[in-house]
């Protein structure tokens, strides 16, 4: 069994103590969906197509804005699934200073307005492959962890802070800490690789 | 009552909040401004102390030529004004004026950071128009707004962290309910980051180097005129409003009073965001500008460490408490 299997199990174990109840007895299956399931579809193809103009836009300024319209799908595809912490921590963090810092950048290096006709890359079936290499492994790691678990979504939101802070702290503390760790280093590092280049300069 | 119709309401209400309270601040400053600096202010338009200048203003914005200029990005320029607004009616439904559930507009579980990220949102306005409007002076405004937006987003949420943590939830009805008088010096550091950092975020004077005249004429707004200038100018007020509305939910206590909190806690609510509105206007007439070195300084040197101090004074106070 792989890593990412044996991840992927953890997963599901402590997911179904979270969501220990019986599955939905009112769900009737694929083929008549509910109103929040169409939703959902509809939606999440509104993402995808955000995040394919997001990459194939030939303007760097609007590629950024299609990036906050993906991102805010991805948001709404969270409240969905009525995870509603992860939801706004999501806006709060990518459309908020991620895109910021994104287009930060692009005004410091005066993005043009009008088609860049550089903007593109030799390297663009490479990173296709990579793009779909991971999209797969991403699905197949959670097919393989939630198989058959149905969320019940007309219930009380399963995703509140609460459960989440909760889920959090007692069953993904190990991951949580050593994510910290990973930040600090990235931000020891930054303040390194800055103060070096002010040396040079004085 | 029916469903439907009581939402319908709730939002109704919201919506003519929305438009109302802003307009009152800014006729508010047009007035106090004026009488801090040995002036009258506004004294014609609808008769009794010119209390209707800015329809008059509304009117006039409203006739102007709507001009998009021929090299700027014309769906970008047109859409900016409302990213720029939208996020604050959003955030003002979240915000509880009294006690139980019939007093918000819409009860939201994880309500600070609901607020905090809408808000957030509302800079792509700045961003968008600056970039979009093809002029130098435009982008300088649009990059000021930037790094300012960065620099003061940390304190901000590590101020609204320590309220979470005083009162063990993150749901603005939640903070309320658990509210105590003496959360008030116990969280006073906090909430001077928090305002201060707000103002930043809405590039109020000191803090309004994305929009120094001097230099850089109006910053992202500069090639706007008529309406939507009208909705950016309409933008900051309304933040000037849920600011003051966010930092009187968070830590003055907003419905609770000295008496009457069940009846007339809205009133007490009012009565502490016109007082916050009050300073805002008062540090615009009393404060020079901040240099963007200053501004980057305050918020990285002084701000985040204060509110790292006062969220360990919160955990240490939680932990003796319990």
């Amino acid at each position: 069994m792989t890593l990412a299997a044996t991840a992927a199990h953890s997963a599901h174990s402590a997911y179904s103590v979270l969501a220990a109840q019986p599955a939905n007895p009112a769900h009737s299956g694929f083929l008549s969906p509910t109103g929040i399931e169409i939703a959902f579809v509809l939606v999440g193809i509104a993402t995808l197509g955000a995040a394919l103009v997001t990459v194939t836009t030939k303007q760097l300024v609007h590629a950024a804005l299609w990036l906050v319209v993906a991102l805010g799908g991805l948001a709404v595809e969270y409240l969905l699934l009525t995870a509603e912490f992860i939801a706004w921590v999501q806006v709060l963090i990518y459309v908020g200073s991620v895109v910021v810092l994104l287009l930060f950048g692009l005004m410091l290096t005066k993005a043009p307005i009008g088609r860049s006709p550089d903007a593109d890359s030799g390297n663009r079936w490479a990173a296709l492959a990579v793009a779909a290499a991971s999209a797969g492994a991403l699905v197949w790691v959670v097919v393989d962890a939630f198989r058959t678990t149905w969320i019940g979504l007309d219930g009380p939101a399963q995703g509140s802070t609460e459960v989440t802070g909760s889920f959090l702290f007692r069953h993904w503390v190990l991951p949580f800490e050593a994510l910290s760790v990973l930040l600090l280093a990235a931000l020891v590092g930054a303040i390194v690789l800055s103060r070096k280049r002010g040396k040079e300069q004085s | 009552m029916n469903d439907a119709l009581d939402v319908a309401l709730r939002l109704v209400i919201v919506f003519a909040v929305f438009m109302v309270l802003p307009l009152v601040v800014g006729q508010t400053e047009h007035k106090v401004m004026a009488h801090m600096q040995g002036r009258l202010g506004p004294m014609y338009a609808g008769g009794f102390h010119g209390w209707a200048q800015l329809v008059a203003d509304g009117v006039k914005f409203a006739q102007k030529e709507d001009i998009v200029p021929a090299e700027a990005d014309r769906r970008i320029f047109q859409l900016a004004p409302a990213v720029a607004l939208l996020p604050y009616l959003l955030v003002l439904v979240a915000v509880p004026i009294g006690p139980g559930e019939g007093a918000v507009g819409q009860v939201v579980d994880a309500g600070i950071f609901f607020v905090l990220a809408v808000m957030g949102v509302g800079v792509l306005g700045s961003l968008m128009a600056g970039w979009a409007s093809a002029n130098k002076f435009s982008l300088l405004g649009g990059l000021r707004t930037a790094a300012q937006l960065l620099a003061y987003e940390l304190p901000m949420l590590l101020a609204a962290a320590s309220v979470a943590m005083a009162a063990g939830t993150v749901s603005l009805p939640g903070i309320l309910d658990a509210f105590e008088w003496w959360w008030l010096p116990w969280q006073i550091v906090g909430a001077l980051v928090f305002f201060v950092a707000g103002l930043a975020e809405l590039q109020r004077p000191p803090f309004d180097m994305p929009v120094a005249d001097s230099e850089i004429i109006f910053g992202a707004y500069t090639e706007y005129t008529g309406l939507r200038f009208a909705l950016f100018l309409l933008a900051e007020y309304a933040g000037i409003v849920v600011l003051c509305a966010l930092t009187t939910v968070l830590f003055l206590g907003g419905w609770h009073g000295p008496f009457g909190a069940d009846g007339l806690g809205w009133v007490w609510t009012l009565l502490k965001v016109a007082v916050l509105a009050f300073v805002v206007i008062w540090l615009r007439v009393s404060y020079p500008r901040l240099r963007e070195d200053q501004l980057q300084k305050l918020a990285w040197t002084t701000l985040i460490p204060l509110a790292l101090a006062q969220i360990a004074l919160t955990g240490i106070v939680k932990v003796a408490i319990n």
